[in-house]
């Protein structure tokens, strides 16, 4: 048991690290590591700009999706070298938030799916961030059953009408293309109905909204379709086969090792090491105490977790499941952390502008975004499912509207 | 990155949980569960052949001589069998605690008989209420002899051997306490058996009248001594209660699978899967923590006090945490007697109070990462 790197692997990491050291933006290094929770926005400069400059410098030295095939934009690099890079990337790495969409979901389902052609065509510009990507899957009325889907696509010969409404999609108002399911046969069960395509996302009526979320911010669209077109050339995989390219997509979601998610607890022991209450500093106060160990096992566990899977990579194994805890704890610490920070402040803990005395409105600011965290990517309740079904072996639940056609089932609850 | 026991170790711990398969069943369990028999002494006599009681003792000793890591993955299968047998306090605390300490007449005379199994050995630490401070040792020791009474102390009533924590000083400071070395069949030991949580493993009440002991490491040296092999047992005492755990959550888990309620498995509903996918989430946690204890205990580094006080947390509440909702899945029967889910309950809840309180560790774990981030 030990923490170090093979030869090779620390070979690897000091290529990885010279080239950091030499290429990175180094101007946004402290705005950057700063900026620990939420979305980044740098105060001078377009975060989208900024990036796309970072990523084609990364896909000009080889480190642009580096796991994947030299033909299509990477550098064939292993799982494991892989997780080096993100490594030595390290805070930079948060500049590649418009592209994760792309890279981490949209691309490998082209890569799975798509014809040699668009292979060709489109994932060398997408691991360069030249084209960004982004995903429609959610709609207002299919979250977790994203298979109830309802936007209509349907066959013109060659081409394919698109009407519809899909929700939740990060960057629409900056992407080139997306990745769409739509229902394509309304009269066969749900999951058999499903077909899955590229667009434009310039194609004419496509209409991009955004929207305004509960924390006051708008990080997320609406994109409406009108009458859209699209070829059957960009069609991806078999019509009613929608359903098993999606798997595609939404396997790879989870498969992110080594990203590390927020959990606050850096920032409540900071928090709690400053602030006196009456009786001294909270850090002192045993009930503080108590809940800030509770908090940061749970980190420390997370962090262990995810060098298991990381060494499993290193030995060429696939990791097991555990991975899959993450966001299923981290997503309520940050919600517990954000409302007993609060408690701690008292009546000041009402304000969102923010003192120094109160964290400068940082819990406020978590608080009022981390119930995305728990339905984003997956709810609290549809990872349980996951943990139970496929880490347990339990049941799968019972699905009442598996062998109905589509438009039979209800859509009102009352 | 090789965080993860190497192919050897897992092998021992495959090897280990077959044993433990055969020699420990829950029917085994029972025997000392019903006061039949203070502990499995076959059991115990097939650990020591198996070499599992001397596996992190130094050849020299009487040992194998292999390591902490090795300890790890049999303290692991202890707790997945719910074994009933002193390995805790023989294993993590006197043996350890003489590793540390002893001086080199010590370790022949005690080592070698813990790795055959002829000698049981146990730390006696509490006096009644509270957790492990210096304020909390009353007993005292003068002119090498011990006056004072140490409850509970986990196996006293068959164990041969003792490490006591006593006071040799008054200045309020840690280096009052010192650690003595007591051969319990000596004069002036009065041992009763005391009822307690988890009748498998027992606790006893030592009374000590003028004993005569020998010192273990140096004078006032006793509680800088004691933190290290606590820090260490904290570590052990995860993995086994990470086994525990893992346990509860199978029981959970095959419970759920064969259960028909409302025409349907229990395991179908989302009440049920959900209470055992946080089990599992819990468990991986604890396992995870205890991991990184592991090696910081293995390699003696730096990190372990703050790594032991991380696993023993995690991994108490993961086991606090399983047993309970594994007698919740298994509904009325899960509360019978005859039913093994409360031997786990009763299991967790004592390991949990053994080193000291969950509270206690939580205190400890703060204080190091202060410290930490202090430096």
């Amino acid at each position: 048991m030990n923490f170090d790197d093979t030869p090779q692997e620390a070979a690897f990491r000091e290529t990885a690290r010279k080239w950091v050291d030499a290429n990175a933006p180094k101007e946004f290094e402290q705005e950057l590591s700063k900026s620990s929770l939420g979305r980044i926005r740098l105060a001078k400069h377009d975060m989208v700009e900024v990036g796309k400059a970072w990523q084609k410098k990364k896909a000009e030295g080889g480190w642009a999706c580096l796991h994947w095939p030299r033909e299509y934009g990477g550098r064939g690099a292993t799982p494991i070298e892989r997780v080096i890079w993100q490594q030595e990337e390290g805070v930079y790495g948060k500049l590649t938030q418009p592209f994760q969409i792309g890279e981490g979901m949209c691309g490998p389902t082209v890569m799975a799916w798509g014809s040699e052609e668009a292979k060709r065509r489109y994932l060398p510009k997408l691991a360069a961030g030249e084209e960004i990507w982004c995903q429609l899957f959610s709609e207002p009325s299919a979250g977790s059953d994203v298979a109830g889907l309802r936007t209509r696509a349907e066959n013109r010969g060659d081409s394919w009408v698109v009407n519809g409404q899909k929700i939740w999609t990060s960057g629409a108002h900056y992407s080139d293309y997306g990745l769409l399911i739509a229902r394509t046969d309304p009269n066969v069960p749900k999951h058999k109905g499903l077909t899955m395509f590229f667009l434009d996302m310039k194609s004419p009526g496509v209409e991009v909204r955004p929207i305004k979320q509960a924390n006051g911010m708008q990080e997320f669209n609406e994109v409406y379709f009108t009458d859209v077109v699209i070829p059957d050339s960009q069609r991806l995989g078999a019509v009613g086969e929608g359903w098993s390219v999606s798997l595609t997509t939404l396997m790879n979601e989870r498969m992110s090792i080594g990203a590390r998610l927020a959990t606050g607890v850096p920032e409540m022991f900071e928090f709690c090491s400053k602030l006196m209450l009456e009786n001294g500093l909270a850090i002192d106060d045993p009930a503080v105490r108590s809940k800030l160990a509770s908090w940061a096992v749970k980190s420390s566990g997370l962090k262990y977790t995810s060098y298991r899977a990381i060494s499993a990579l290193s030995k060429g194994e696939r990791p097991g499941p555990e991975n899959s805890i993450g966001k299923l704890v981290s997503g309520l610490m940050l919600q517990e952390i954000a409302a007993y920070a609060m408690d701690l402040q008292g009546a000041a803990g009402v304000f969102t502008g923010g003192d120094e005395e109160i964290a400068h409105g940082q819990f406020q600011q978590m608080l009022l975004s981390s119930p995305s965290m728990r339905i984003a990517g997956g709810t609290d309740e549809i990872l349980r499912n996951i943990i139970a079904e496929r880490v347990l072996g339990l049941p799968g639940d019972i699905r009442v509207d598996k062998d109905v056609p589509y438009n039979k089932i209800p859509t009102k609850g009352r | 990155m090789n965080f993860d026991f190497s192919d050897d170790q897992k092998q021992l711990r495959d090897q280990a949980r077959k044993f433990l398969a055969e020699k420990c069943s829950p029917k085994a369990v029972r025997v000392v569960l019903d006061g039949k028999a203070p502990y499995d002494k076959e059991l115990w006599k097939g650990l020591a052949e198996m070499g599992f009681l001397g596996v992190a003792i130094p050849e020299e000793f009487g040992g194998a001589g292999a390591g902490h890591l090795e300890l790890c993955v049999i303290a692991e299968e202890m707790g997945r069998a719910n074994a009933p047998v002193p390995f805790s306090s023989t294993v993590y605390l006197a043996a350890e605690a003489l590793l540390i300490a002893g001086s080199d007449a010590q370790k022949k005379k005690w080592l070698p008989a813990i790795a055959t199994g002829e000698a049981i050995g146990t730390l006696a630490l509490f006096e009644g209420k509270g957790n492990p401070t210096p304020k909390n040792v009353k007993l005292t020791a003068a002119n090498g002899a011990l006056n004072g009474v140490k409850k509970p102390v986990p196996d006293g009533a068959i164990a041969n051997f003792a490490v006591v924590a006593a006071r040799t000083g008054s200045s309020g400071r840690e280096n009052d306490i010192s650690l003595f070395l007591v051969d319990l069949r000596d004069r002036g030991v009065e041992v009763k058996s005391l009822t307690n949580l988890d009748p498998t493993r027992g606790q006893a009440e030592i009374a000590f009248n003028d004993c005569k002991a020998e010192p273990l490491g140096g004078a006032g040296e006793g509680w800088s001594i004691l933190t290290q092999v606590l820090d260490r047992a904290a570590v052990l005492c995860a993995f086994e209660q990470v086994g525990g755990s893992d346990r509860t959550l199978e029981m959970g888990r095959d419970y759920a699978l064969d259960r028909i309620a409302f025409g349907r498995q229990i395991g179908s509903f989302q009440a049920i899967k959900h209470m055992l996918a946080d089990m599992y989430v819990s468990a991986t946690l604890a396992r995870s923590n205890s991991y990184y204890g592991a090696w910081a205990l293995s390699t003696n580094a730096a990190e372990l006090p703050e790594a032991a006080a991380a696993a023993r947390i995690s991994a108490t509440q993961a086991f606090q945490h399983c047993a309970k909702n594994n007698i919740q899945v298994h509904g009325g029967m899960g509360f019978t007697w005859e039913f093994d889910c409360h031997m786990y309950y009763r299991r967790a809840n004592a390991m949990a109070l053994g080193l000291g309180s969950l509270s206690y560790w939580e205190d400890q774990l703060i204080d190091r990462m202060r410290k930490k981030n202090a430096a």
